[in-house]
């Protein structure tokens, strides 16, 4: 089924079916609560799973090649700037890892307006934004040889 | 059925936010303070396109500022891997520029690994650094966001063109997934990012896990068929790619063989690249001997394997995992970026610190910016290029005021995600400098195509509620067929004619004349598309962009008369390659109006 909602956690606040990527999280008219409507096109992404505030997503492998009794869940907090994941093997094994995300805090990119405007002639030229700067070199390269 | 239409009139458009349209966005406000630009996204730009799980590596980055490379070292890494058949300058182009691009995202906060030893990014291979990936997408979209005017959820279907130049852009137009209304772009210059293909062949996996394709599911050609339909120029759709990845899973090989150098055999432990070296030379000759071997004889050595019952190939984690930091980063590497390799590890109680995982290649894949580059022809950067590579500005089509980026521009391989981004900026910057140049002669739409258009694009809702009344339930209905139905048809052609997997990827001339007859009556059933809502539409849609692509594949394909790159596929009729021939770009163009296609070669300039 790749992602499947369980139905006593979901509240139906849709935050999966704004996320989906194969736009396949829908709420269903009957329940209120979201379910994957076309499991044959979950990348198994976890974009909803990551998303859902009340846990309600979880991932069953895809029946063609998974066997059943596995689980792999996922905290990401993006305050702490981390995500943690919880393996499940089908034996019982577990495995636990958690890793960085991001470096800086959330909406904390200083936008291209907010350096000074290039002039006019810099359009001409084949230097992008922040260059050579940004390349730690003194200049942008160019080619030796050419036609 | 035609619902209101929603007018957006900006300077410069982007069609799709991934990798290439955020650069494009970034870089566009960057250049065009006072410019209106929009990006049109068919799912969210947070977590869209083929980084929506996000990365465990950057693919492209030099380290110049390090010595490490050089730009004509790149150059001539991507032309040894594309059996010599790429557009230096557009190549040359990206690696310059793309460290800019890494030492941004740097510094907008994606953890990049360093090397202890050195306090240089940490190496995967040659040209990757290995990332804390998992929020790639949402740091740089974050970016893309603070540059433009985002609309989340619109499918761009068609380009528009001028009223009196058919060969200039004057925007798009599609429709809004949740809305339901039809968008209309009036736009200046058009920037095509809209990511590659996958299922234009069929999966190996077709039930359940039909979605587990390498190439993300929702990478539904439009990045081509948009292109081909407003008459651009496309090169090199033969040259699809095919991976050798982890089994089912496709989790990918990249960290476990070049960084964690874990061997792969086959099941009896050999060495069977090393094997079939002089088997290869016999075919391709020299080019068997380019280091690091091309990614297609790779896959054709371990296609022969295979073919000889000498399989499953394995790939060794077992011998190489001696630390908890070897198996964390293992397991990161597809934690961040294809979890469903994980599931599967867990489902079948494979833990690759005790037992290998099998390797198989996968379905082929059409796109522009792995070790393959299908895509438009563009003209280069006006200081690297050949005078007949060059007409004006840099990363435009054939078609004035187009662009390009990403999977959408040939010639140009190995770009991945970051020398996407850095595609999209070179475009961005071009546009802008368009927009300018031409601020006296704006396009205009032609109302005509426009009110074609809003009629057509809505047909399919229309053609189902009419028809679906004949039937009882179900999903059999003798007028109309489901966007599933028809993408099935077309992977099955394409898998049995034009060179799939269950053939071990050959085919030929009579198979592929076959092809174009099969897809000819598709494309007249595309017609009775039944689409029951507008997700369906939005499915209806993305197979009308596949089957575009897939038809230019097939005629690509037909048209190279030689076997270039073997492992990614073969014409069984002219098995080998054919220097110098061959040594060519093969370039198409499709007229919309008489349905017909022309095709070319044009020259491979070797100058770097
Ligand atoms: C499994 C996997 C592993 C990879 N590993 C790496 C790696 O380790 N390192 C690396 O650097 N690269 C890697 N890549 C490659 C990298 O992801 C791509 O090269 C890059 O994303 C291509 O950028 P793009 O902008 O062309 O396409 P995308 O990033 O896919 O963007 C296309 C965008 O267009 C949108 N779109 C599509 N059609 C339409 C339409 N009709 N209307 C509106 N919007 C539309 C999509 O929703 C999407 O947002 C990997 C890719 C995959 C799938
Ligand atoms: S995000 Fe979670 S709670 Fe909200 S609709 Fe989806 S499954 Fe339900
Ligand atoms: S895992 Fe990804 S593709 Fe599958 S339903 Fe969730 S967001 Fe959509």
């Amino acid at each position: 089924m790749p992602t499947y909602t369980y139905m006593t956690r979901c509240d139906g606040c849709g935050q999966c079916v704004d996320i989906c990527p194969a736009d396949i999280m829908h709420i269903d008219p009957v329940y209120r609560r979201s379910y994957n409507i076309e499991p044959n096109f979950c990348w198994e992404c976890y974009s909803c799973v990551k998303a859902c505030p009340q846990h309600a997503i979880d991932v069953r492998g895809y029946a063609d090649f998974a066997p059943l009794g596995h689980s792999v869940r996922v905290l990401r907090e993006e305050e702490h700037g981390s995500i943690a994941w919880k393996v499940r093997y089908r034996d019982g094994r577990l495995k636990e890892f958690r890793f960085p995300i991001r470096t800086t805090p959330w909406d904390s990119i200083t936008p291209p307006t907010a350096y000074a405007a290039p002039d006019r002639a810099a359009l001409d030229s084949p230097l992008l934004a922040h260059e050579p700067e940004a390349l730690y070199l003194a200049a942008l390269p160019v080619p030796q040889g050419r036609v | 059925m035609r619902p209101r239409i929603h007018y957006v009139d900006c300077d410069v458009l982007i069609v799709g936010g991934g990798f290439g349209g955020c650069g494009a966005a970034y870089e566009a406000r960057y250049w065009g303070r006072d410019l209106k630009i929009v990006v049109a996204e068919k799912a969210n730009i947070t977590r869209s396109g083929a980084v929506a799980h996000g990365l465990s590596a950057i693919n492209c980055y030099m380290g110049m500022r390090w010595g490490e490379n050089r730009p004509e070292d790149f150059v001539h890494y991507v032309r040894g891997d594309l059996m010599g058949l790429v557009r230096e300058d557009l190549v040359y182009d990206i690696a310059r520029h793309v460290d800019s691009t890494v030492h941004k995202f740097e510094e907008w906060g994606l953890p990049i690994m360093k090397d202890p030893a050195t306090g240089h990014y940490l190496r995967e291979g040659r040209w990757q650094v290995m990332i804390h990936g998992e929020s790639y997408k949402p740091i740089i979209a974050e970016a893309a966001v603070k540059s433009a005017e985002v609309h989340n959820r619109v499918m761009v279907t068609h380009l528009l063109r001028d009223k009196t130049d058919p060969n200039r852009v004057a925007g798009a137009i599609g429709f809004h997934m949740r809305e339901g209304t039809c968008y209309v772009f009036r736009a200046r210059a058009v920037i095509n990012a809209a990511g590659g293909a996958s299922h234009i062949f069929r999966p190996r996996s077709v039930g359940e896990g039909a979605g587990r394709t390498w190439y993300s599911p929702w990478s539904s050609a439009s990045a081509y068929a948009l292109l081909i339909q407003a008459g651009a120029k496309m090169i090199q759709m033969e040259n699809r790619i095919v991976l050798a990845r982890f089994k089912d899973g496709y989790g990918p090989v990249g960290a476990w063989m070049l960084l964690l150098k874990a061997p792969s055999t086959n099941a009896y432990g050999e060495d069977f690249e090393a094997q079939r070296l002089e088997e290869i030379r016999a075919l391709v000759g020299p080019y068997a001997d380019t280091r690091p071997m091309p990614t297609c004889l790779r896959n054709h050595a371990m296609l022969q394997e295979m073919k000889a019952g000498r399989g499953p190939i394995y790939m060794h984690t077992q011998n190489v995992i001696d630390s908890k930091e070897k198996e964390d980063l293992g397991w990161e590497d597809f934690l961040d970026m294809t979890v469903g390799q994980a599931v599967l590890w867990a489902a079948q109680n494979i833990d690759p610190r005790e037992r290998p995982s099998e390797l198989m290649t996968s379905e082929p894949y059409v796109m522009g910016s792995h070790a393959t580059c299908s895509g438009a022809w563009a003209s280069g950067p006006d200081d690297c290029a050949p005078t007949d590579y060059q007409w004006g500005y840099n990363r435009m089509t054939t078609v004035a005021g187009l662009f390009g980026a990403g999977d959408t521009i040939g010639g140009s391989a190995h770009k991945f995600s970051s020398g996407s981004f850095t595609e999209g900026r070179i475009a961005g910057k071009a546009a802008v400098k368009y927009v300018r140049d031409h601020a006296t002669q704006p396009p205009q739409l032609d109302e005509a195509q426009v009110q074609e258009l809003h009629q057509a694009i809505f047909r399919p809702l229309d053609t189902y509620a009419v028809n679906r009344n004949e039937i009882v339930a179900g999903s059999v209905a003798p007028h109309y067929l489901t966007p599933l139905q028809g993408l099935q048809r077309l992977e099955k052609i394409m898998d049995e004619y034009a060179g799939g997997y269950s053939l071990f990827y050959v085919t030929s001339a009579p198979l592929l004349n076959r092809a174009l007859e099969l897809v000819a009556m598709l494309k007249e059933d595309l017609h009775q598309l039944g689409a029951e809502d507008l997700h369906q539409l939005m499915r209806a849609w993305e197979l009308h962009h596949r089957v575009c692509t897939a038809e230019a594949v097939i005629r690509h394909t037909l048209f190279r008369e030689e076997t270039r790159w073997p492992g990614y596929y073969y014409r069984a009729d002219h098995p080998t390659p054919r220097d110098p021939d061959w040594h060519v770009f093969t370039a198409s163009r499709y007229d919309t109006r008489s349905d017909t296609w022309q095709l070319e070669k044009l020259p491979v300039h070797h100058f770097i």
